[in-house]
């Protein structure tokens, strides 16, 4: 049986471009979460957000790629960028049509869409906008293959090329997917990871409108806060992680650093509500087990869970449901933590996010923690790993997801115990 | 599982809503472009559309209606013919272990409509008038995730975007699933990419014609959008039932090389290994279901790469979507309703409004009445996506 | 003051289901008997707040789960305002 493993990584993160920056970031427990200063936010609910102090042509774009793509797809390059690099694997020498490339996006170009919206629609006065007023690149903005597309220019990949957009579970099915495609043969090497850029008007107002998102403005930097009993909804965040992912005996030939292996994934889908989650996590609970199945792995071998932990009353609960489901006792022991305490919720990035994350804490035997994390709450009562980074000896890492349209994925990486 | 099989199909087209009349009405080359009757088009760049009759919405809930874009509710209506051609009951329950069945969609322009509107609301009246909606209407998983929900379907959901060959991405995807162990896939994809916002983005592309839509004519010029789509029930073929299509019995995906390379465009390359998948000779093709982008030079490319495979006038290629315009992620799934239905009957439908056809191609322009057993699907995405899909009756 | 007429309207706005007679006895039926759930009930509540030029406050809008109960509470903020 292939199988898939990871051997690059590019993040694009609040708080630190760049793995090092962002694994810093994690392991000192700070948080990225702060005013919204990408617009003017003074009329909306929540107006606070994880943004990322990014500069395309100070990380390798050209002026022009940076005034024509949209800033989600400039991440996406910046981290593909990266990881090429890590991995060490010279891309103008494979086969190109054994290259593919997923890319996941929750919301794609919305950041472009919304700003080109007001030239061609003269400030929302016309709805039958003009079009003498588009610029040449509102397609890409209009359809997300965009992305995946620049990310296989940028690696010259020929083989299959997708954009995957699953709400917030892209960044995790993004990845499912690439793996799916070298198991079974379709690819050797796929680019894949996920990227979104939503701090715009529309995104920050729609999540409003629900009271998704925390209201605390004025404590920006506590806002996110997973699992405690007063938390208020999810920081909206943004940002990007791309990895190279290989076929585990190619990667060995040429000697490639591996960080883990990616050894079970699977989606359900809650069937439920398109916002709503039940409390009792049953289809979270049925992903995770499917997963684990596939990687071959009991429970109790897990030794991190990195939550979605988006930091809403309804996912907090349901999610902490899910892992009792099924992981029994074990989910009493395990360490279980979320980055959305540190980084907010980038929607359909975040989970490539998370997966940069555990594939770090394998590469360092470091769990990252849960930043936030004062006020016990009865419903979420497992190990949270409050505050501060701690040493464990891992092998298997279980990370879930979960989205709107009822999307629940989950994905184990492993590495072989010494 | 040897290879996976369709046992339903739903259309919602310009032409048809409704498979059977879709397909009458396509092989008496019925066309359902006309003016842009949603707003004011003068000034845009294109001056014909496929809109899709008003009235297949009317069995959508009003409760599903205002929570929705057009661009769901084409797949709500779609997937319940898709359902009851399967012999299954979408109001349920299902034959399927609620595990063992998930919905797969291909995306393109999601939901622009919902989206410009509340747009506009946010920046004329103010934040607090986005609907609640928004959040749920908008996004390109927002048709996968209702289909989920309102038939029950629990398994690997996903959504694939590949512009015009993310249908055929969709397809595959789902055989993946059925690979490991899911039984059955609602997939496929539609599309309404008509609002004025997403026309004008479309027509940013450069690739519309304000002409008529000639793919592989000698006056081509570009193409014209259109919107609806199929949908698809794909099966591991374990049930017992009394509807099978045809075969799902092979696939492949390239992607075109960076420009400026120098390299070949990977169109010949996706065939090729989509024949080779499906474990079958060039010549045993009965059908090429084209892409038919309707630009010259794509054309062109296009028609080189069939006559590379076939020989020139080797095989009957068609492109009936030149009378419904470019669906998006539709159209291919559209292509596969009708090289099933040409599979069943024993017809090829034809391809409408071209006079003076790329004399290398043997292009269908009347129906024509031959067994087909074997038809290739080829979808290009504009940015370099080649699909091919190979179905056997 | 918003009448229950005013309530019809905006839920009429929000989608009927097929299975509900607004103009029947609706003043004491929960919102979600009336097909109305949790985000059809945000979005009620942002269009009275519009109408009536009040502010609901969130922590409120758990226990407004019928009509008279919505109507009452808004007109309450009128009558205050």
């Amino acid at each position: 049986m292939r199988t898939a493993v990871i051997t690059g990584i590019g993040v694009v993160a609040p708080g630190g471009l760049g793995t090092k920056a962002f694994w810093e970031l994690l392991t000192d427990g700070r948080t990225a979460t702060r005013p919204i200063s990408l617009f003017d936010a003074s009329a909306f609910r929540s107006r606070i957000a994880a943004e990322c102090d990014f500069d395309g042509t100070r990380n390798g774009l050209t002026e022009r790629e940076v005034s024509r793509l949209d800033r989600a797809a400039q991440f996406a390059l910046v981290c593909a960028d990266e990881a090429m690099a890590d991995s060490g694997l010279e891309f103008d020498e494979v086969d190109p049509y054994r290259v593919g490339v997923a890319i996941g996006s929750a919301v794609g170009a919305t950041t472009g869409l919304e700003d080109e919206y007001l030239v061609v629609s003269s400030q929302a006065r016309d709805w039958v906008v003009d079009p003498a007023k588009a610029v040449p690149q509102l397609y890409e903005y209009l359809v997300p293959s965009s992305f995946a597309a620049e990310v296989a220019w940028r690696c010259g990949a020929e083989g299959p090329v997708t954009t995957i957009s699953t709400g917030c579970t892209s960044g995790l099915d993004a990845i499912g997917h690439a793996v799916g495609m070298i198991e079974a043969g379709e690819a050797d090497i796929m680019v894949a990871g996920a990227t979104d850029a939503p701090i715009s008007p529309i995104t920050v107002a729609c999540f409003d409108a629900i009271k998704a998102t925390s209201p605390d403005n004025d404590d920006a930097e506590h806002a996110s806060r997973p699992f405690d009993r007063t938390r208020k909804g999810f920081v909206l965040g943004e940002g990007a992680a791309v990895f190279v992912v290989e076929e585990l005996e190619s990667a060995r030939r040429r000697g490639a650093h591996v960080y883990c292996a990616i050894s079970g994934f699977a989606t359900r889908a809650n069937a439920y509500h398109m916002t709503g989650l039940k409390p009792d996590g049953r289809e979270m609970a049925e992903a995770i087990d499917v997963a684990l199945r596939r990687a071959g792995r009991q429970a109790e071998r897990i030794g991190y869970v990195n939550a979605h932990g988006s930091g809403t009353k309804q996912n907090d609960r349901h999610e902490t449901a899910a892992f009792k489901r099924s992981l029994g006792a074990h989910a009493y022991r395990v360490p279980v933590s979320s980055i959305k305490s540190m980084v907010g919720h980038s929607l359909g990035a975040i989970g490539s996010l998370e997966v940069a994350a555990c594939a770090l804490a394998l590469e360092h035997q470091v769990v990252p923690p849960t930043a936030n994390l004062h006020h016990a709450d009865p419903e979420c009562d497992l190990d949270y790993v409050p505050h501060i980074a701690r040493d464990v000896e891992l092998d298997t890492v279980l990370t879930v997801g979960s989205g709107f349209g009822g999307f629940q994925t989950a994905m184990v990486l492993t590495r072989d115990a010494a | 599982m040897t290879a996976p099989v369709v046992t339903g199909i739903g259309v919602v087209a310009p032409n048809g809503v409704g498979t059977e009349k879709f397909w009458s009405n396509v092989l008496s080359g019925q066309t359902g472009l006309g003016p842009v009757t949603g707003f004011e088009a003068d000034g845009y760049p294109v001056r014909q559309v496929g809109e899709v009759p008003d009235e297949f919405g009317e069995e959508i809930p009003n409760r599903l209606g205002v929570q929705t874009d057009r661009w769901t509710q084409l797949a709500m209506t779609a997937t319940v013919e898709a359902l009851r051609d399967a012999g299954i009951d979408p109001a349920g329950p299902l034959p399927f272990d609620e595990y063992d069945i998930a919905v797969i969609t291909a995306s393109s322009s999601g939901g622009n409509e919902f989206g410009q509107r509340e747009i506009s609301q946010l920046w004329s009246e103010g934040p607090e008038r986005v609907t609640v909606y928004q959040s749920i209407a908008w996004f390109y998983a927002a048709t996968t995730g209702q289909l989920s929900i309102r038939h029950k379907m629990r398994g690997p959901c996903g959504v694939v975007v590949g512009e015009q060959a993310g249908g055929l991405d969709a397809l595959a995807q789902s055989r993946r699933m059925l690979r490991t162990g899911t039984k059955a896939v609602v997939t496929g994809g539609t599309e309404a990419p008509l609002s004025p916002y997403a026309l004008v983005c479309q027509g940013a592309s450069g690739l519309f014609t304000d002409g008529d839509y000639l793919p592989f004519d000698t006056g081509a010029s570009g193409y014209v959008p259109g919107e609806g789509g199929a949908i698809l029930m794909l099966e591991d073929g374990t049930r017992d039932t009394s509807t099978v299509y045809g075969t799902m019995a092979g696939y492949a995906a390239t992607f075109d090389p960076r420009p400026g390379s120098g390299r070949p465009i990977g169109l010949l390359r996706a065939a090729i290994g989509a024949l080779k998948d499906a474990d079958i000779d060039a010549s045993e093709v009965d059908v090429v279901f084209a892409d038919g982008c309707g630009i010259p030079s794509r054309d062109a490319e296009e028609a080189k790469v069939l006559t590379e495979l076939f020989g020139p006038r080797g095989v009957p290629v068609t492109v009936p979507k030149t009378m419904t315009g470019r669906l998006a992620a539709g159209g291919a799934p559209l292509d596969v309703a009708c090289a099933l239905l040409a599979m069943r009957d024993g017809v090829i439908p034809p391809t409408v409004g071209v006079r003076n056809p790329l004399p290398d191609l043997d292009l269908v322009t009347e129906a024509r009445p031959v067994p087909v057993r074997t038809a290739l699907v080829l979808a290009r995405g504009f940015g370099g996506f080649n699909s091919a899909l190979v179905l056997r009756n | 003051m918003l009448t229950i007429e005013d309530l019809k309207q905006v839920l009429r706005q929000c989608g009927v289901d097929e299975s509900v007679d607004l103009d029947a006895d609706i003043l004491d039926v929960e919102m979600a008997e009336l097909g109305y759930d949790s985000l059809a009930v945000l979005e009620i509540l942002a269009r009275l707040q519009q109408r009536s030029g009040t502010v609901i406050p969130e922590d409120a809008v758990a226990d407004l789960v019928t009509p008279r109960l919505l109507l009452d509470y808004v007109n309450y903020l009128i009558g205050v305002a």
